[in-house]
């Protein structure tokens, strides 16, 4: 399976980093990083009383939905997205057409001072990821599976 | 495509439900959220009509356990089968990881189960996926009702390739784990054989 994802500490380390100056800079509540199938991949902030793994999902399903819209209406992707709750507001957009960087915010911060923050962290992000799908590539990691045996899939099952 | 995470040590995969309308790819999700330890499942989430017919996806993270100390984590979603939202299926192929074909029993559905496997086929395709190289697994439901066709019959025409097959009665149960264990184990074994 060639588009596999994979995640390294040091990645993370820098994804997770990236976040936590977004989240400060821009005064959000919360920022979540989202692979584009819907799987978390790293957050900072408020995320404790969030339902990160639905967030993601749903936020994934939502992008999909736009980029097929997009695509209908032969555009490239919507450049992001942004919905206004009462309390909550909601700036999600694509990072090198790989991950989603969604950003919670409230009257703490504005949509102006967001969009800004975002646009460093994206270029920043965009320079991880690069990195990531190059390591992936070159294949210099050791991968677990190669030592996982039949017996411990099956084990997986055995309750 | 699977994630894996070095660093939480998790690997994530993504597991569809596919089949023609009305056939219960929705109540096996219910079925098995019902039936699993509130530690090892998320919230499950349906997108859903008024009259819960699936609208965009139901969807439900999963926590089978840990191999070589990697937490394993499926993610299971259900595409809608009404033949008008083949945008929205196209979508939610996107990135599988393994798919269930859900038939349904009742011989009134040939036609429908035979059009959604070959629109499932063509889905892929589109996506530069082979289903005959793709974990997959069959599932017959609707076992219960007594205008189910017969077996042979249903596997002659949905299951050429003859993949593992199961019969079920999704509400009450039937099949239902077994279908979503046979994936999850060929979904890990092809990860362990890519690498
Ligand atoms: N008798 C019987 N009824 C079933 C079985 N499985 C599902 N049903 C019923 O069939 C109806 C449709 O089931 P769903 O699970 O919503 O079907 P679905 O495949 O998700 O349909 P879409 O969302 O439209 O694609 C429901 O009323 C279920 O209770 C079964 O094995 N036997
Ligand atoms: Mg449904």
């Amino acid at each position: 399976m060639g588009n596999q994802l994979v995640m390294y500490e040091e990645e993370l380390q820098q994804i997770n980093g990236i976040c936590d100056v977004l989240q400060k800079d821009s005064n959000a509540k919360a920022v979540l990083v989202i692979d584009k199938n819907g799987q978390a991949i790293a957050s900072s902030g408020e995320v404790d009383q969030l339902d990160v793994t639905s967030l993601s999902s749903l936020t994934a399903g939502n992008v999909a939905a736009t980029g097929g819209i997009a695509q209908l209406l032969k555009e490239q992707e919507f450049a992001g997205q942004f919905h206004e709750g009462e309390k909550t507001h909601v700036h999600i957009s694509l990072v090198a057409q790989r991950v989603i960087l969604l950003v919670l915010f409230d009257e703490r911060s504005s949509l102006g001072l967001v969009r800004l923050r975002v646009r460093k962290a994206t270029a920043e992000l965009t320079n991880v990821l690069d990195a990531l799908i190059r390591k992936m590539e070159a294949g210099s990691q050791p991968s677990v599976f190669a030592e996982i045996t039949d017996a411990d899939i099956d084990n997986l099952f055995n309750d | 495509m699977s994630f894996i995470n070095y660093s939480s040590r998790e690997i994530n995969c993504k597991i569809v439900y596919y089949g023609p309308g009305l056939c219960g790819k929705t109540t096996n999700l219910q079925y098995i959220y019902n039936k699993t330890n509130p530690d090892a499942k998320g919230k499950m989430i349906s997108l859903a009509t008024e009259t819960e017919r699936t609208l965009f996806f139901d969807f439900l993270p999963l926590s089978l356990g840990e191999i070589r100390g990697f937490r394993t984590r499926f993610h299971l979603y259900t595409v809608p089968g009404q033949v008008f939202y083949d945008a929205s299926r196209k979508l939610i192929l996107k990135g599988v990881d393994g798919v269930v074909f859900v038939g349904d029993s009742q011989i009134e559905r040939t036609e429908a189960n035979i059009e959604s496997l070959d629109n499932l086929r063509t889905n892929l395709q589109e996506q530069g996926y082979d289903l005959d190289k793709l974990p997959y697994v069959v599932q017959y439901n609707k076992r219960d009702l007594p205008n189910a066709a017969p077996l042979s019959e249903l596997e002659e025409l949905l299951n050429p390739t003859k993949v593992q097959a199961f019969e079920a009665v999704a509400p009450k149960g039937v099949g239902v784990f077994d279908t979503l264990k046979a994936v999850a184990k060929l979904v890990l074994t092809e990860l362990k054989k890519g690498g």
